[in-house]
């Protein structure tokens, strides 16, 4: 059944599979609806960190270190709460600078830079090597254990031929599908739509595949969790495993978390799915939490295989990295076992081709072209069609890539644990982290210090790692490790300058890391960067501010048609015209009316930058504008207007804001003047003729008399009497005015005493004595007992008395009127009310009394004789005295009229 | 025939005295003491001059003004208004509405007797 062409065929058809639905996805994006928009897809996609490092070499470590296995699986759950801050940040800034690699962020930082793209082009793909040719030896090693079911055993190494090597052919057969996958065409922006789907569709293959074996050891072949760590505990051999750490120091944790963390994001296929491949900021969000559930769950199973391999194959001769399979195979479930071997193929082929496609990107643009370009060789820079070009460069790089991986594997892979192996390849892409970071933070770091780090740390990696790596395997002489070269101690590998007793990842971190940092910092602080460095600076480190706009700094002439050209020579014509179309309509304008503008000829780099990287982009737009040479002068002149124009613009909107807040301040005085002097007039015009009315009667009645001596004595006498009444009227009216006048100007005399309300009440109660019994009305008096004084003027108090017991009797009918006036003390203040049961105020007139010479009554036939004023005047003296007055009372069932006023010394307010 | 005059006024002095002025000069006088009466009183009566106050409860003077003018029967009744309240635009505003005379009050007996004896042509 487990023929070797069976388990072929079956592979084949599984990457069939994959590539099927790549191919589907590519062409649902292609319609405009793309499949992997989501966040879930973006998190599984993220998942393609778990290789056959995972799948097999995990349980190998576990099996050897206990839970040891764990810390390059706590880094990115640790970094995946960063993500939100860093990786969003650089996300941003690639999605902006159309950035298609790490090694392009790292070159475009630092003055898009050709020489730092190059370097760290190359570091990737050395420091990768190690960890392809990890993948290739899990996919044969696999391979090799299925076709010799039942027999797990892992046999002694043998040289095999080439030709007849597993290895050679399954990299052969992941080149091809790499090509498929990721170089059948150039994308401007180098997203791989339908890569990307494949990959979320294989992360999931792998974990349902290590999921199905893990539940089958746990509870298939044991009786559960409980069971399985019972025996492991029983076992003097297996229970030193499972003690907190395994057998990994607490420092080699910390250093293992912090090493995974960084290789999460800096790994080159993780970076290309991870901001290169990213379709939404925002899925960051849900992946911060989703990427972390899918590693916790694919490691759930991890320590329990590893125990079970130990004690199922507790006589040895079992490899352990190789128990997630071998442990099906004894049990004799072979369908089992090739889903495992499908799982675990899985894992290998998405980090390959991803990494692949990643490094070939890389290679083609930072490292081929930019070198091509310079030298001229091949005639490049005459070639008027040079996207095919390209594509070729992209394949054989990664043909290339793919045999470094197996040439590795066949040389120096035998010797070592895959996860041993891995840890190689962390190692180096950790040497990003330095420039990258410091790049992301810190305007400070130039050009110049980031060749200097890389290069330090790479060069300490190299001598640490990869050279001693070698020499286990026999490659180089083992002295070269042991008493170090032409022995010199204190230059040996594992051990450089006296620094021994570290694992050899920690050892090689520590020093690579320091050598990095240190030459990073120092060579920056001690240099200047140039007027392109500053300004890339500026854009990256401050891509998170909203008002950071992308810095104009071309100068120069061109024509749009020389810019098409040159995009056509690189994109091809079509994509060219696409690109030149999208910034028209983002102008508005349209594609003919184009002028070659600064605006245009960084849309014509960045669209370039996606084909050929940002180095050699800029290189070439730099070719066709001829352009003036940047000072930094100029430059700082440029960043300065556009501060200035910032502020000025900023200042011109707050003076904008004032004005418009003074004109509405001005216009509401206006109103208010408007309607001040209208109720001025009003006010005139009203007195005057409240002041004509007795006069027009005085006038009038004094003419007919003169006229008219002869008028009966009867008729005399009435006349008369009308005009001595009204000069009364006319007298009163023209005091009260005026006095009114005095209160509210503020220029009326007040005499204030402390004065004993009930007192004054009765007093004035004996003035209007005759008023009561003139219309016979009742009038009675409560004052509460020891009432408190209050601060007053008497004869202005007595006024309002005066003025409200006259009303009362005014508004009470005869013989049936009564009047009551009560005195009260209340906190603070004394009341006092004066209640009649007469025809009463309705609601609507309440406030209207109390405007100046409004009369209430004017449906009685028998109109009240007064001024109107009386009220109004009242209520000024009482708010004056710091009281109010005010009247309760309802149609037809008598007034209330109150006011209080407050005691001596609880403050009084002026009105 | 005597000429009949509507005396419009809410204050009773002064209807009193213009009540006096009238009869003396020997016309029908008829008495309103609001703006509502003032117009019923019209319709019945049909007066030949209106002495019309303007500060009047329930319908001003120039309301009652208004409606004497809108009134077909009422068209040739001359309306004499009687005012405290001078000021221009008031004025013009009682001309606008088809008021004959605009007096302001306090007023002189002998010319008012005499505008009305030359309006009333008697």
């Amino acid at each position: 059944m487990l023929q070797p062409w069976a388990i072929a065929l079956v592979s084949l058809a599984y990457l069939g599979a994959l590539f099927g639905i790549a191919y589907w996805a590519d062409k649902r994006a292609d319609a405009g609806r793309s499949v992997i928009a989501n966040p879930l897809v973006y998190a599984l996609s993220l998942s393609v960190y778990a290789t056959s490092w995972t799948f097999y070499g995990s349980v190998g470590r576990a099996a050897s270190d206990g839970v040891g296995f764990l810390p390059i699986y706590i880094g990115p759950m640790l970094a995946a709460i960063l993500f939100w801050v860093v990786l969003r940040k650089i996300v941003r800034i690639s999605k902006a600078n159309r950035i298609t690699s790490i090694a392009d962020f790292v070159g475009s930082r630092y003055g898009k830079s050709g020489l730092l793209a190059g370097l760290v082009t190359v570091i990737a793909v050395v420091g990768i090597v190690p960890y392809i040719s990890l993948q290739l030896k899990a996919v044969s090693a696999s391979f090799g254990l299925l076709t010799r079911y039942p027999d797990v055993a892992t046999p002694a190494h043998a040289t095999v031929p080439i030709l007849a090597d597993n290895a050679f052919w399954v990299a052969i057969v992941l080149a091809a599908f790499a090509i498929l996958f990721g170089a059948r065409h150039l994308d401007a922006a180098e997203r791989h739509e339908g890569l990307v789907a494949a990959i979320a569709f294989e992360s999931l293959v792998k974990l349902a595949a290590f999921l199905a074996v893990g539940v089958f050891v746990t509870f298939g072949v044991f009786g559960g969790f409980g069971d399985l760590f019972g025996h492991a505990a029983a076992s003097a051999r297996i229970a030193p495993l499972l003690t907190p750490f395994g057998k990994v120091s607490y420092a080699d944790w910390t250093w293992l978390v912090a090493l995974s963390m960084l290789a999460v994001v800096f790994l080159p296929r993780q970076f290309q799915v991870a901001v290169v491949e990213n379709v939404d900021e925002d899925h960051l969000r849900q992946a911060s939490w989703m990427f972390p559930t899918y590693l916790l769950a694919i490691n759930l199973f991890v320590l329990p295989i590893a125990v079970a391999g130990l004690i199922r194959f507790s006589a040895g001769g079992v490899d352990a990295d190789t128990f997630v399979l071998a442990l099906p195979m004894a049990e004799g479930h072979q369908w089992l076992a090739l889903f495992v071997f499908i799982g675990g193929l899985s894992a290998a082929t998405g980090m390959v081709i991803v990494e692949t496609v990643a490094l070939s990107t890389m290679v083609s643009n930072d490292l081929v072209m930019p070198l091509l370009l310079r030298y001229g060789a091949l005639g490049v820079s005459r070639r008027a069609d040079l996207s095919s070009f390209l594509l070729a460069i992209r394949r054989g790089a990664i043909v290339a890539v793919l045999l470094l991986g197996y040439g590795y594997f066949r040389f120096a892979g035998e010797a070592y644990a895959l996860v041993a192996i891995g840890l190689i390849s962390f190692a180096a892409v950790a040497q990003f982290a330095p420039v990258i970071l410091g790049g992301l933070y810190w305007k400070g770091g130039t050009r110049a210090g980031a060749l200097a780090g890389l290069a330090a740390g790479f060069a300490v990696w190299l001598y640490t790692l990869l050279l001693p790596s070698l020499a286990r395997s026999g490659w180089i002489a083992p002295s070269f490790v042991e008493q170090g070269p032409w022995g010199v101690a204190w230059l040996k590998p594992y051990a450089l300058f006296g620094l021994a007793g570290l694992d050899t990842i920690t050892h090689s971190l520590l020093l690579s890391l320091l050598a990095n940092a240190g030459a990073y910092v120092l060579v920056s602080v001690l240099g200047r960067p140039g007027p392109v460095e500053q300004a890339q600076a500026v854009a990256f480190v401050d891509a998170m501010r909203r008002d950071a706009g992308p810095i104009r700094v071309w100068r120069g002439e061109t024509t749009v048609e020389e810019l098409r050209v040159l995009l056509g020579r690189f994109l091809g014509r079509a994509r060219a015209d696409d690109a030149l179309a999208e910034y028209a309509r983002g102008r508005g304008v349209s594609p003919d009316a184009l002028a070659a503008e600064p605006g245009l000829v960084e849309h014509a780099e960045r669209s370039l930058a996606g084909a050929i990287g940002s180095a050699s982009a800029r290189v070439m737009v730099a070719s066709v504008v001829r352009e003036e040479a940047l000072g930094l002068e100029q430059v700082m002149d440029i960043l300065d207007e556009t501060s200035q124009v910032i502020a000025y613009s900023r200042e011109l909107e707050d003076k904008k804001r004032a004005l418009e807040a003074a004109t509405a301040e001005l216009r509401a005085a206006n109103e208010r003047l408007r309607e001040l002097d209208r109720m001025k007039d009003d006010f005139v015009s009203t007195v005057s003729h409240e002041l004509r009315t007795p006069l027009t009667s005085i006038r009038a009645f004094a003419e007919i008399l003169a006229d008219n001596p002869d008028t009966p004595a009867d008729k005399r006498q009435k006349f008369i009497g009308v005009i001595l009444k009204e000069t009364e009227r006319l007298t009163r009216l023209i005091n009260q005015i005026l006095d009114l006048a005095k209160i509210e100007s503020g220029r009326a005399e007040w005499h204030t005493e402390a004065l004993d309300l009930g007192e004054l009440v009765r007093e004035a109660e004996g003035a209007t004595d005759a008023l009561f019994r003139e219309k016979s009305v009742r009038l009675s008096t409560e004052v509460a007992a020891g009432l408190p004084k209050v601060d007053a003027d008497r004869d202005r108090l007595m006024q309002v008395m005066l003025n409200l017991l006259s009303n009362s009797v005014k508004f009470c009918e005869p013989e049936t009127g009564l009047v009551r006036v009560r005195v009260a003390c209340e906190p603070g203040r004394v009341r006092v009310d004066v209640v009649d049961n007469g025809v009463g105020v309705a609601p609507e007139h309440h406030e209207r009394i109390f405007e100046k010479f409004r009369q209430v009554g004017d449906t009685l036939t028998d109109r009240p004789q007064g001024t109107g004023l009386g009220l109004p005047i009242s209520r000024q003296i009482v708010r004056h005295l710091g009281g109010e007055l005010w009247v309760e009372s309802e149609a037809g069932r008598g007034a209330t009229f109150s006011f209080t006023l407050p005691t001596t010394g609880s403050g009084r307010r002026e009105a | 025939m005597s000429k009949r005059v509507l005396i419009a006024d809410d204050e009773a002095n002064i209807v009193a005295s213009l009540e006096f002025l009238m009869e003396q000069a020997g016309f029908e006088v008829r008495v309103a003491t609001n703006g509502r009466e003032a117009l019923e009183v019209a319709q019945s009566f049909v007066p030949d001059l209106v002495l019309l106050d303007v500060m009047m409860p329930e319908k001003n003077g120039y309301e009652v003004c208004q409606s004497l003018r809108q009134n077909a029967a009422l068209a040739q009744v001359k309306i004499v208004m009687l005012s405290a309240k001078g000021r221009d635009i008031e004025v013009a505003k009682g001309l606008e509405l088809g008021a004959d005379a605009y007096v302001t009050k306090p007023f002189s007996t002998r010319d008012l007797v005499a505008k009305v004896r030359e309006m009333l042509g008697a």
